[in-house]
């Protein structure tokens, strides 16, 4: 298994930016996802490591070895693409066999690597199959088959999932996972899909506009999200903008307006947050951290919208000029209706301090 | 991290390879082709219709647009007149037919709307020859008639330019008909149906939504029926009239005015490329369709008795004149040479003609000589076409659509004209025909038919390389398999129905081509079409028409391959 390594990667198409300044240091064994919304260029970085566009500035590294020119079928990776791409004129033996065939292994070798990897992505039975008699579930583990077979150093995975339908996502994502766990191979998925990302990885390079936004563990990203964009792509956000106040010790005093203050912890913030009396400063507060009823940092306002989903109740709350999120727990509690009168509260460490756009 | 450690030094070949300009010296031995057989070809008429004796003069130019001997003007008028008239009777005829069979039921339906595409299976020789077996002053309606009526003359009979102009409207209706049918079927019902809850009249819809939405498909057939007309030369040849723009270079040529010749070249040819320009130009405006999927047409059921009873005959009427033509070059191909000259119908009959084309050496040696010639031409056409179709589709480089155009340039030139530019530019030794004299050599017939057929291989494996996924491809390359094992292993067997359908419809040209060989054969390289055209004028009308029957048998069985092949295309580029 190789690590992979991305040295200040830029990629230009004509005049337009591809992506920008991409620094990035994958673990040998690591599953490390590029998230982020469409267009953002999570295509475009794969695509250099996979080696069909070469980055206009910049180098890539497997390991130590410099591989930014390198032709693709040079690189020994399994790549995944999103509509499959299996080869319509041969049969699901024939797709796994293909990339063997290619390396010049005995025939006895390739029935053999073909039959194991058949079992492991429960394929076993189709090798006859024309890939037109296959259902989309299927394809995708062809597709997964004819890429993990060649024993890649890495597993390139292009939004593997987006053309199957929710249950099968489901059922698909944890055997991904667990082939590779099982096989420790160096994984890197892309996907639009948060939920995804956040169950799947190790690590995670949220990025936007072609440039990365934050890299770190789904517990980072989530709960020390690095800028407003990621606290708001990433899960449900309330950013709040307020003036600093009062600062005493670690304990940070922002007035929003209309009489709301809010307490917070200088320590529970991002990066590149200055704290001066008198400034601005953007606030980060989860839905489901808000709690029910009157107590510190409280907040009284009006019930807008309310959204039942079962596990959940959702409130949209209208304080003055602020308007907020809140979510709670379907404990059988009864349900508000809208504008109905509710006082909530915010624990300090539901407070996140954001830094400025960077 | 360490700091990286080993840093490949690329090599000359893969700086080159990744460098900007790479694809260009990929492409240039496709434009190299094109400039040698196309440009070069062209460029040397030209050159001949300027440079007289005395140097460079526009001396037959003036005389072509002299009024003192108006021969070429009267010429180039027929042509154009010629022309628009098919294209209006084509018109009629096309578009009638794609309503009818495509807006009504009637008792025939089924089997005319496969009987109207026979007209495509005729090779223009074939088609213009029994025409005048069937209504020419000797031909069979005439003398029935004759004789049913006791006159002394035929009481009619196609002749001249309005001959030429039924032939056309024979052969050429069925590109209005395709057309319309497509736009017919891709018409959407329920804009009709809003029409009409908008309180609009049938005349009013027909006026204000019908025909608008057809004219797309209008225009583009009329340039296409157009276009074909002017560079037609089996027809005018057939009835005799001699002018007609292609005839006049005909006949400058074997009277030895070669400058005239290259002059009449030159004028036919700026008038084809002008109207390609302008389909072109027009078929990338033009689109309306399309807009709703899945809903059929629904058709209209013809219901009174008195309808049904008349829509019967008229469909055994059209069932038969579409026949026709063929059954009586079947009939004729058994009649004995020589018997048939004044009755009705050949009086005896025989097997011999068949036997002959596959046993007697002097008969088969034309179909022998066909075989060979387009061979050489189809593989030619197979390594170009599926170069350009792979470079156009995949490659990124400037001068994607000077290559198109280059490649269908060809296609739009009369035959004739063809010839005369290849008679030009390799009767003398030249770099692209490695220095040697073509012309009544084998090879300048083949050459001829790789030009005309230059687009057909090309385009049929261009349509199945944009269909197929351009990630095939990658998935391979990320395998391992380098360039030359994808394409051979991937991209090749994908698109091999695609490859094939054109392969084929290009040989079958081969056979059948007339209008170029019959300028650049000679004795030994005599090809099937100029045979038939000799074996007319010997009177052995028997042995003609036995090598028609082959030639429509031949492109029968082509279109129904073809056909499998695009259903079994479309099958597998389901995913
Ligand atoms: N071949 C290309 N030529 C020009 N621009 C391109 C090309 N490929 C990508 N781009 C541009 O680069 C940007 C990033 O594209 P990319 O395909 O990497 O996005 P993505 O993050 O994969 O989005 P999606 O989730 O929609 O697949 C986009 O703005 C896109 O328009
Ligand atoms: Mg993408």
């Amino acid at each position: 298994m190789k690590s992979v390594k991305l040295d200040h990667v830029y990629k230009m198409f004509g005049n337009a930016k591809g992506v920008e300044d991409i620094n990035l240091d994958i673990q040998s064994g690591e599953f490390f996802t590029f998230l982020g919304p469409s267009g953002c260029g999570k295509t475009t970085t794969l695509r250099m490591i996979a080696g069909f566009y070469f980055p206009t500035r910049g180098k890539i590294y497997f390991d130590q070895q410099d591989v930014t020119t390198l032709q693709p079928n040079k690189r020994n990776i399994g790549m995944v693409f999103q509509n499959y791409a299996l080869f319509p004129h041969m049969t699901v033996f024939e797709n796994i066999a293909f990339g063997l065939q290619v390396r010049k292994r005995s025939n006895a070798a390739i029935k053999e690597k073909v039959n194991n990897v058949q079992k492991l992505v429960h394929l076993d039975g189709y090798g006859s199959r024309k890939i037109t008699e296959l259902s989309g579930g299927q394809q995708q583990r062809v597709a997964l088959a004819r890429a993990l077979v060649i024993e890649p150093d890495i597993l390139l995975l292009d939004e593997p999932l987006s053309n199957l339908d929710a249950k099968l996502r489901e059922e698909t994502r944890v055997e991904i996972k667990r082939l590779q766990v099982e096989l420790g191979i160096t994984t890197i998925y892309v996907t639009h899909d948060q939920h995804e990302a956040m169950a799947m990885s190790d690590r995670i390079v949220v990025m936007n506009k072609g440039k990365v936004q934050q890299i770190g563990t789904p517990q980072e990203i989530y709960n020390a999200p690095a800028n407003t964009f990621v606290a708001s792509f990433i899960g449900e956000s309330n950013i709040l903008q307020g003036v600093i106040k009062e600062i005493n010790g670690n304990v940070v005093i922002v007035d929003l307006g209309e009489g709301v203050q809010l307490r917070g912890n200088k320590n529970n913030c991002g990066p590149n947050v200055q704290f001066t009396i008198g400034e601005t400063v953007n606030l980060s507060i989860r839905p489901e951290m808000i709690v029910e009823g009157d107590g510190s940092n409280a907040i009284s306002g009006e019930v807008q919208l309310v959204e039942f989903s079962g596990i959940m109740i959702k409130y949209l709350v209208k304080a003055g000029k602020n308007k907020i999120n809140v979510m709670f727990v379907n404990k059988g509690i009864n349900i508000l209706e809208r504008g109905e009168k509710i006082t909530v509260h915010i624990p300090e460490n539901g407070i996140y301090f954001l830094g400025k756009e960077w | 991290m360490n700091l990286p450690k080993t840093t490949m030094k690329p090599s000359i070949w893969t700086r080159l390879t990744q460098s900007k300009y790479f694809v260009y010296i990929l492409v240039s031995p496709l434009f190299l082709i094109l400039f040698a057989y196309v440009i070069y070809p062209l460029y040397k008429t030209f050159l001949q219709s300027v440079v007289g004796e005395a140097g460079l003069s526009t001396e037959s130019y003036r005389n072509f647009f002299s009024l003192e001997s108006t021969a070429n003007l009267e010429a180039l008028f027929n042509s154009v007149f010629i022309s628009i008239i098919s294209v209006i009777s084509c018109a009629i005829v096309g578009v009638t037919m794609a309503f009818l069979l495509q807006r009504y039921e009637f008792p025939g339906r089924k089997v005319l709307s496969v009987l109207v595409l026979v007209p495509m299976a005729l090779p223009p020789l074939i088609g213009a020859l029994s025409f005048t077996f069937l209504y020419g002053e000797s031909g069979i309606f005439p003398r029935f008639f004759q004789s049913l009526l006791n006159t002394d003359e035929v009481p009619f009979a196609l002749s001249g330019i309005w001959g030429v102009i039924v032939v056309h409207t024979f052969t050429m209706y069925t590109y209005f008909y395709l057309t319309a049918s497509a736009a017919i079927k891709d018409l959407d019902p329920s804009i009709e149906e809003a029409a009409t809850s908008l309180g609009a009249s049938r005349f009013r819809i027909w006026r204000k939504i019908i025909l608008p939405m057809l004219t797309p498909a209008m225009v583009a057939s009329s340039l296409l029926v157009f276009m074909i007309s002017m560079a037609s030369y089996t027809a005018p040849l057939m009835f005799g009239v001699e002018r007609t723009m292609t005839m006049q270079i005909y006949l400058s040529r074997t009277n030895g005015n070669l400058e005239m010749a290259a002059t009449q070249s030159t004028i036919l040819s700026i008038v084809s490329i002008l109207f390609l320009i302008i389909m072109r130009l027009y078929q990338n405006r033009r689109n309306y369709q399309n807009q709703s999927k899945g809903i059929s047409v629904h058709r209209t059921e013809v219901r009174s008795t008195f309808m049904k009873y008349l829509s019967m005959i008229l469909s055994i009427i059209g069932t038969i004149i579409l026949l026709l033509p063929i059954l009586v070059i079947v009939l004729i191909s058994f009649s004995v040479d020589g018997e048939w000259t004044v009755q009705i119908i050949p009086t005896a009959y025989t097997l011999q003609h068949y036997i002959d084309l596959f046993t007697d050496g002097d008969t088969w040696r034309p179909i022998w000589n066909s075989i060979k010639m387009s061979t050489v031409a189809v593989v030619g056409n197979i390594i170009f076409g599926v170069a350009a179709a792979y470079a156009m589709a995949r490659l990124n480089f400037k001068g994607k659509t000077l290559m198109d155009t280059l490649i269908m340039i060809p296609w739009a030139l009369p035959g004739t004209v063809v010839a005369v530019n290849l008679i030009a530019a390799f009767s003398e030794p030249t770099v692209f025909s490695f220095n040697q004299v073509l012309i009544g050599t084998f090879w300048i017939l083949p050459l001829a038919y790789f030009v005309r057929q230059l687009p057909l291989v090309f385009r049929s494996t261009f349509a199945s390389l944009m269909q197929m996924d351009k990630s095939v491809e990658e998935a391979a390359r990320s395998l391992g398999a380098n360039w030359c094992y994808s394409f051979r292993k991937i991209v090749l067997p994908i698109t091999m129905s695609g490859v094939l359908a054109g392969t084929l419809l290009a040989f079958v040209q081969g056979l059948g081509e007339f209008v170029a060989s019959i300028l650049i054969y000679n004795v030994s390289t005599m090809p099937m079409s100029v045979a038939i055209f000799q074996k007319l004028y010997a009177f052995q009308f028997g042995t003609a028409c036995a090598y028609g029957v082959l030639q429509v048998l031949l492109i029968v069985i082509v279109l129904l391959i073809t056909q499998k092949l695009e259903g079994s295309m479309a099958s597998n580029n389901m995913m």
